[in-house]
């Protein structure tokens, strides 16, 4: 809402912050928590980004001569264990993007950050709960980091992809205590993430400031609404499927053991029911972001946003009810393959109005081109790319042919790595200034962008070729003929390797300039509440409610 | 805190060791249990301290939260706002754990339809589920398992858990109508309901002529009914907690809200067993029995 309407409290600088200890280990306060967090995923990106670019690395030329120089052994025997560790690579390269990564930086970084100060709360509505979410997000990838150096089974840690499919997850495919401890990484990432979704949901329906309805908060709010809603939901389902494989590997059980009268193929159901959602948890918050950038720096308010909160909730809807689709190879009945195929396509039309309102937003609005908004329409051409292979995937005819290839590599890439990852930078360029309080180098975060469009599209564009050729994901090797679209990929990972350091200058252009950062820096298109306070806002802001008067508060 | 006064009611929680305290508690389980299991970092299959010492520090941390929690309650951190925000917070915590025993659920119906399917015979497409429907139990259990009669232990288990519902509700109405003997003798009744309970699946766990190991039957039968189980013991812990806090003199007529949310789990935990009852006792009983 405009300014002069909201009630602005007025803070000075007697904030009493606790000491250094206490405060960032012992944290109750939602922006501290965020600020936790995004340094997590910062981290914990390094580290996932790092894998891929082993990856990349040994795709480059055909045979199998880059992860041979990481593993014991000469010869034969060199590459047997190279092919484990590059199959441990792809492993925890997806599961740390995705658990430790993706969901740490946007949930529970921006999420923390501003959830509160959009809906204009004092804090989050349990804080700290909120600080055991953070903790065991950290828990979680202390335990995968063992996992990934202890015994396995073939070599150290677990080569069966993030997926976990028995008879790979099993004592089967890998006896070693890896598996195990991976199991209850995700078991506790599971645990952080539901404290974290719960805490999400009270705060967004018991704290909103008065006169918000839920019909005028912010998209971004609506955002992370759903997608704690999501979490809630599919994330028990997936710690009964992980507490099975725990009891099959280790107290006998048979749930997913053929031998035994068990299902593999139930594993495969459970982890998607839960699996699916997720998609739609890492992208719903950066949905948000976008829909707020756009309405900004085009100063207008966004188009249709009743449609757009909707939209945002039928997609979570709808996502519950479409995870076979992720198992059309499995040998399933025609008419269910049907069904799933039916039930994906639907999602591309709340996909679709989102879309079209950004562009709408966007038409006859006065556009000013400033480093988040390159970012904003960056991800709304990559996501668009992305969600029409996955309407093509969402076939199962074809899908039997392209499953597994890399055509489905290049799909979820173009959703995550270009999509939410888009996103994720958008609101980190949106919402720099307003959190701590500097100013970075425009020049260097449009240098950033545009480093990152070129690079990861020359990465990834290349991937769909490759699995129309018929390229299949997940190995080390490859025949010659794979071998010109796989080099110009290795060329795009290293054109996004330029585009990270870029990123990182700004990041410390920024810290050592210490340019002192507005209030409100993107002007009159920006109009939601945590614009009303100052840069950074004070330790506990909002003492007195903001009253929220006008229409509409988006 | 800023120099202006807090003019809201909501609760800025101080900072606190606990969360931090409780993640290292987590690692260490994690890590203990898998040394247990498996053996880790040179310690052997079998070495049981390391997962002691981690249980202990996350009952350690369960135990330093809560009782902040209750303090800050008594005096007066917990207000009308607040108090519904905990509400909420309770009712999407039981939400997680219906999902969880969904995993269950779907899980043990898959087995039990699809049986004859996994076991290589023809499966008739155009004939699903829908046309013969329950009838598919016929081959649930599998051949060879001699499940329970639903009509004795497990009968008696419904009814007593049943009865315990009706118990805490008669402490909850005792304690809003300021009749703190009536709440705690309703109580004590719920308690030792649930205590029994446990005996008694404990007892018939020693009857079962299947194992958990395997048969796939045991697995899924010891899993859905052990975690529903495990619910139980934690709470009656729950539900013996508050009537401790109620003998100290704690939870007023007015305020009782770990009392209303030990209820609202047991009443949780009430359902979950009669749908056990219902599908994994009564149906194939009837269905592959009768």
């Amino acid at each position: 809402m405009p300014m002069d309407e909201v009630a602005i409290d007025h803070h000075d600088a007697h904030d009493h912050k606790p000491g250094f200890f206490t405060r960032w280990l012992f944290s109750t306060n939602h922006k501290d928590i965020g600020t936790l967090y995004l340094i997590f995923a910062l981290i914990a990106g390094i580290i996932g980004y790092t894998l891929s670019g082993l990856i990349r690395w040994e795709l480059a030329e055909p045979g199998v001569s880059v992860l041979t120089q990481f593993v014991a052994g000469e010869g034969d025997v060199a590459i047997q264990n190279a092919k484990h560790f590059y199959n441990t690579v792809i492993t925890y390269h997806g599961l740390i993007m995705i658990f430790f990564m993706v969901m740490p930086a946007l949930i529970g970084g921006f999420g923390n950050w501003f959830v509160p100060l959009m809906i204009g709360a004092p804090d989050m509505a349990f804080p700290r709960m909120n600080n055991i979410s953070l903790w065991l997000t950290v828990a979680a990838f202390v335990l995968a980091c063992i996992s990934m150096v202890v015994p396995g089974g073939p070599g150290n840690g677990f080569g069966g992809g993030w997926v976990l499919y028995p008879p790979l997850s099993s004592t089967t495919g890998h006896a070693g205590p890896a598996m195990d401890v991976l199991i209850l990484s995700l078991h506790t990432a599971g645990i952080a993430s539901i404290l974290g979704a719960i805490n999400f949901i009270v705060t967004i329906l018991n704290m909103r400031a008065p006169g918000m309805t839920l019909h005028k908060m912010p998209l971004f709010a609506w955002g992370v609404l759903i997608t704690a809603v999501l979490l809630l939901l599919s994330l028990p389902v997936l710690a009964a499927a992980l507490t099975m494989l725990l009891t099959d590997r280790n107290f006998g059980s048979q749930f997913f053991v053929p031998g035994g009268g068990g299902d593999p193929i139930m594993f495969q159901h459970l982890f998607w029911f839960f699996g699916h959602p997720e998609v739609y948890i890492m992208i719903l918050p950066a949905f948000g972001i976008i829909s707020h950038i756009v309405s900004t720096f085009s100063k207008k308010p966004i188009f249709g946003y009743l449609g757009m909160a909707y939209a945002m909730v039928s997609i979570g809807v709808i996502g519950f009810v479409v995870w076979a689709h992720h198992m059309y190879t499995v040998g399933m009945d025609v008419d269910l393959k049907a069904y799933f195929v039916a039930a994906t396509m639907v999602i591309a039309v709340p996909t679709g109005i989102k879309i079209f309102s950004w562009i709408a937003t966007m038409w006859g609005g006065s556009i000013e081109f400033k480093v988040p908004m390159l970012w904003a329409i960056g991800f709304i051409f990559l996501f668009t790319v992305g969600g029409v292979t996955g309407v093509v995937l969402a076939n199962a005819g074809i899908d039997h042919a392209l499953h597994d290839t890399y055509y489905v590599v290049a799909h979820f890439h173009y959703v995550l790595s270009l999509g939410a990852v888009f996103g994720l930078f958008a609101g980190w360029y949106y919402w720099f200034e307003k959190m701590f309080g500097i100013k970075y180098n425009g020049f260097i975060g449009g240098l950033h962008f545009w480093l990152m469009f070129i690079g990861s599209n020359v990465l990834f564009f290349p991937q769909h070729f490759l699995g129309l050729q018929g390229m299949p994901r997940r190995y080390i090797d490859y025949a010659d003929g794979f071998a010109t679209w796989h080099m110009w990929s290795s060329i795009g990972y290293a054109i996004t390797l330029v585009a990270t350091t870029v990123f990182f200058i700004g990041l410390v252009e920024a810290m050592i300039r210490r340019r002192k950062g507005a209030a409100n820096p993107w002007g009159e298109g920006a109009t939601t509440l945590e614009w009303t306070l100052p840069s950074p806002p004070p330790f506990h802001q909002f003492n007195e409610l903001p009253h929220v008067t006008n229409k509409g508060g988006h | 805190m800023a120099h202006d006064e807090v003019k809201h009611d909501f609760h800025l929680v101080n900072p606190s060791p606990w969360p931090l305290l409780g993640s290292i508690a987590v690692v260490v389980t994690a890590l203990g249990g898998v040394t247990y299991m498996k053996g880790l970092f040179g310690l052997e299959a079998g070495t049981w301290w390391l997962l002691a010492l981690g249980l202990a520090m996350v009952m350690w941390v369960m135990f330093g939260w809560w009782r902040e929690v209750i303090k800050e309650g008594n005096v007066g951190d917990h207000t009308p706002v607040v108090q519904i925000g905990l509400r909420y917070g309770m009712i999407l915590f039981i939400a997680s754990e219906v999902m969880f025993f969904a995993g269950w659920f779907w899980s043990f119906f898959e087995f039990a339809i699809f049986e004859s399917a996994r076991v290589g015979e023809t499966w008739d497409s155009t004939n699903a589920l829908y046309a013969d429907g329950l009838a598919r139990f016929n081959d649930w259990p599998p051949v060879g398992v001699e499940t329970f009669d639903p009509f004795h232990l497990p009968l008696i288990n419904t009814l007593i858990l049943l009865l315990s519902g009706t118990t805490v509700t008669w402490a909850h109405h005792a304690l809003q109508h300021g009749d703190r003997a009536g709440a705690r003798n309703g109580l004590i009744l719920t308690v030792i309901l649930g205590f029994v309970f446990t005996l008694l699946q404990a007892y018939e766990y020693s009857h079962a002529q299947f194992t958990f190991d395997g048969t796939l039957y045991g697995s899924a039968f010891f899993m859905a009914t052990g975690f529903h189980g495990a619910h139980v013991v934690i709470g009656t812990i729950f539900l013996a907690i508050c009537l401790i806090r109620l003998l100290m003199g704690g939870m007023s007529a007015e305020k009782h809200l770990g009392f209303e949310f030990a209820a609202w789990y047991w009443h949780f935990v009430d359902v979950v067993w009669l749908f056990l009852f219902a599908f994994v006792y009564v149906v194939p009983h009837l269905v592959y029995g009768g």
